[in-house]
């Protein structure tokens, strides 16, 4: 068990957010974490007599995704860690979702009882069967009313189908199939069925030691239903057409920004590494986050990027440290909002940075609980870079790296955020009048 | 903001390297002032960039190590170090400072050494340090085991921690630096270069065998040692080692830290651990056929787990 202290404050290991993801309607909001846990929060009704309350999320239910295991002709612990949630559109009354870690993908239903039946003639009330010499009439279970109960039931176990780690799963918009993605692979599934999948990306060269590129995440495009796009370790992006043919090993378009030979270094690769790849809502632009800008693409241009943005161009100084500590592989994620306008990130320090790219303004914000209290409005920060401090900036090397955010969520149409540092989930709004 | 930070990162850079006139972004009158300025400076700046490229390298070495010491080590983390390893030593090998590495080891101190100076190089720089209270701004989170491990010589080998503070831990940390650009080659013809730099590689390699087996220095074997250790799971019993230390594995091995426990066959751009090996290229195909097995083995293996 590992226990970390954090302002004088203990907490697990298995207690560090892995994942955030919002549903299609927002109403709900999961995380997963080190754990294996997920836990779902679901928005307050509007309520006349508390009017500040609207909009706040509350748990509505925890459930245990996965388990660690062992892989026993391996002699291989498999962590228990969720790596991925993705929802699926909701369909009935019930809502569904898939949520990974390293090897395995499930498919869980979260569901509301509050009615049981009661008065079963063949049975006891505790599920035995009665002796059939003592059943002398007939009688007719009825629905009681009871208390609401939220369940989760694991629907569809998909595994046995990664051998490297899983980053990656997206839900396609036939609502049919899905992808899991691992270093070097990618299969699609389809949601019924949990012993076959296809792989339609394989990168995993016949000898390892020519191995200089894995993938590094995947998702499906918003609404064609044949495109998907892919991130590697060398800073490209591969967007590929199921239609063209099964396999997909070659891309139908390629993504890459021509490496500036003024900046190169050692880490240049390292940094250029992708860590997170999403279509925008309107399906016309690609984001990508690497580890020190975030960048849009136009699906129509593959030469560059349309917009580059410096999330903490200040440590590009301190790569060799951040080399030596591996916070340079740290892998950031990245979000639009709903109207594709402004982008998202995390950053050191449990801060986080949006970039508007209209006004191109950007702004550093701090997830804290010193510095939100409940209804606070959060106050930009600022990082100083080199000459005198300013009374409100913190200095670039009293940043704690051991603070970071690197998994953040949007409201798919309002603005509202969820932030997850370390063990914490901050839910941010816009100010409510 | 960002545009102060580049003047600093240019100005702190400026006497190092001898390549500095070259830099497309000297322009203008400044070129001939750094160029003068390099000369003056050359002989110790080249000494402290090779010495930084150094750390950088068995930096990358010892984390590779700890790669291999999980069974499913992180691939993506994993592929990025041994890429840059690999282009450390593709220069290394480009300016012939590959050679004077291995002779180093002969000096039975090299590695100690370097140790502590890839502790100096991640450190803030003097100024930096004076101007804040905090001397430690870098928590190792992933890397505490190697710093403890770095402290400890450094408190031995206190004259070169002297030596080596004065170099400007900016330098190797990402900033401009023409010295590693490709265009940069100092002999032409090296674009098909990889066979070559094999052959080469191959001939250091066995000098370098030799030295070790002639020197048998503990530091040397705790840092390379685990690369030609043969074993499934992770080892980290010293006796063990020991024990397996005269095997050839190291094809096998960078394979399966590369890959947790997926065996695959033949050599490829990592050279330097090849250099490593203790019996030469010859045990090429042995390792590979052995390795093509294993594949089939698995295979068969997530066939019967499969149904």
């Amino acid at each position: 068990m590992h226990l970390f202290e954090e302002d004088k404050r203990k907490y697990l290991k298995a207690d560090i957010i892995s994942t955030v993801e919002f549903n299609p309607t927002g109403e709900l909001l999961a995380t997963g974490d080190k754990g294996g846990r997920v836990v779902v929060f679901q928005r307050e009704q509007e309520s006349k007599n508390q009017p500040h309350r609207r909009g706040e999320y509350n748990v509505y239910s925890t459930f245990q995704s996965h388990e660690p295991e062992f892989d026993y002709l391996k002699s291989l612990e498999i962590e228990e860690k969720i790596n991925k949630i993705r929802w699926l559109p909701q369909q009935n009354a019930a809502y569904f979702l898939l949520s990974t870690n390293d090897k395995t993908v499930k498919l869980w239903k979260i569901s509301e009882r509050d009615k049981r039946p009661e008065g079963y003639n063949l049975k006891e009330e505790d599920g035995r069967i009665r002796d059939p010499a003592t059943i002398t009439a007939l009688r007719v279970p009825v629905l009681r009313p009871m208390d609401l109960m939220v369940e989760a039931t694991p629907r569809r176990v998909f595994s046995n189908a990664h051998t490297y780690h899983i980053n990656s799963i997206s839900v396609n918009s036939d609502y049919e199939t899905y992808m899991s993605t691992d270093d070097l692979r990618i299969n699609l599934w389809n949601l019924e069925i949990t012993n076959r999948s296809f792989n339609i990306v394989d990168i995993k060269p016949a000898n390892m030691e020519e191995l200089t590129e894995v993938i590094t995440a995947a998702e499906f495009h918003p609404n064609h239903c044949n495109t998907f796009v892919y991130s590697s370790s060398k800073g490209s992006i591969r967007l590929c057409d199921m239609r063209a043919s099964a396999l997909c090993d070659n891309h139908s378009k390629f993504f890459e920004e021509p490496e500036d030979p003024s900046n190169r270094s050692f880490f240049s690769e390292i940094i250029s590494s992708i860590s997170d790849v999403k279509f925008s809502h309107s399906g016309r632009y690609l984001m990508t986050r690497d580890y020190l800008t975030v960048k849009v693409w136009d699906l129509n241009m593959e030469s560059k990027p349309l917009e580059t943005y410096q999330v903490h161009d200040y440590l590009r100084s301190k790569l060799c440290s951040l080399y030596e500590n591996d916070c340079i592989f740290d892998k950031f994620e990245c979000v639009w909002n709903g109207a594709d306008s402004v982008i998202m990130t995390g950053s050191y320090n449990n801060f986080f940075r949006m970039f508007d790219r209209n006004t191109k303004r950007d702004v550093t914000l701090e997830a804290s609980r010193e510095n939100s209290k409940p209804r606070a409005i959060l106050k930009p920060r600022k990082v100083c870079v080199g000459g005198k401090r300013r009374k409100d900036e913190i200095s670039v090397d009293s940043l704690d790296f051991s603070k970071k955010i690197l998994h953040t969520a949007w409201h798919p149409f309002e603005n509202i955020i969820a932030v997850a540092a370390t063990n914490n989930l901050y839910i941010f709004q816009d100010k409510v009048n | 903001m960002t545009g102060s930070a580049a003047q600093q990162d240019r100005t702190s850079m400026f006497p190092k390297g001898t390549k500095r006139k070259c830099s497309s972004d000297g322009g203008g009158g400044g070129g001939d002032a750094v160029a003068e300025e390099a000369t003056a400076a050359g002989v110790k700046t080249t000494a402290s960039y090779s010495l930084q490229r150094q750390c950088l390298l068995d930096m990358s070495l010892i984390k590779l190590q700890l790669c291999h010491m999980l069974v499913e080590p992180n691939l993506c983390r994993s592929v990025l170090i041994a890429n840059t390893v690999r282009q450390i030593q593709e220069e290394m090998t480009r300016d012939g400072s590959w050679q004077i590495m291995t002779e180093a080891f002969n000096a039975s101190q090299g590695l100690s050494d370097r140790l502590v100076a890839s502790e100096i190089l991640c450190r803030p720089s003097p100024a930096r340090e004076q101007g804040e209270e905090d001397p430690k701004p870098f928590p190792a989170i992933g890397g505490c085991q190697l710093e403890e491990e770095v402290v400890v010589v450094a408190a031995e080998e206190e004259t070169l921690c002297t030596v080596a503070a004065e170099a400007d831990s900016a330098y190797v940390s990402g900033g401009v630096d023409p010295h590693w650009e490709a265009g940069d080659r100092p002999e032409g013809g090296s674009e098909d270069g990889d066979a070559d730099d094999e052959d080469e590689d191959c001939c250091l390699g066995e000098g370098e065998v030799e030295q070790r087996s002639a020197e048998g220095t503990k530091t040397v074997d705790q840092v390379y040692g685990t690369f030609e250790i043969k074993s499934p799971a992770p080892s980290p019993d010293p006796a063990l080692e020991e024990l397996f230390s005269d095997v050839d594995a190291s094809y096998y091995d960078l394979d399966t830290m590369l890959t947790g426990m997926q065996g695959t066959p033949k050599v490829g751009p990592y050279d330097l651990l090849e250099n490593l090996s203790s019996h030469g290229p010859s045990s090429i195909a042995p390792s590979s056929t052995c390795r093509t097995d294993l594949n089939e083995l698995d295979h068969i293996m997530e066939i019967i787990v499969g149904s």
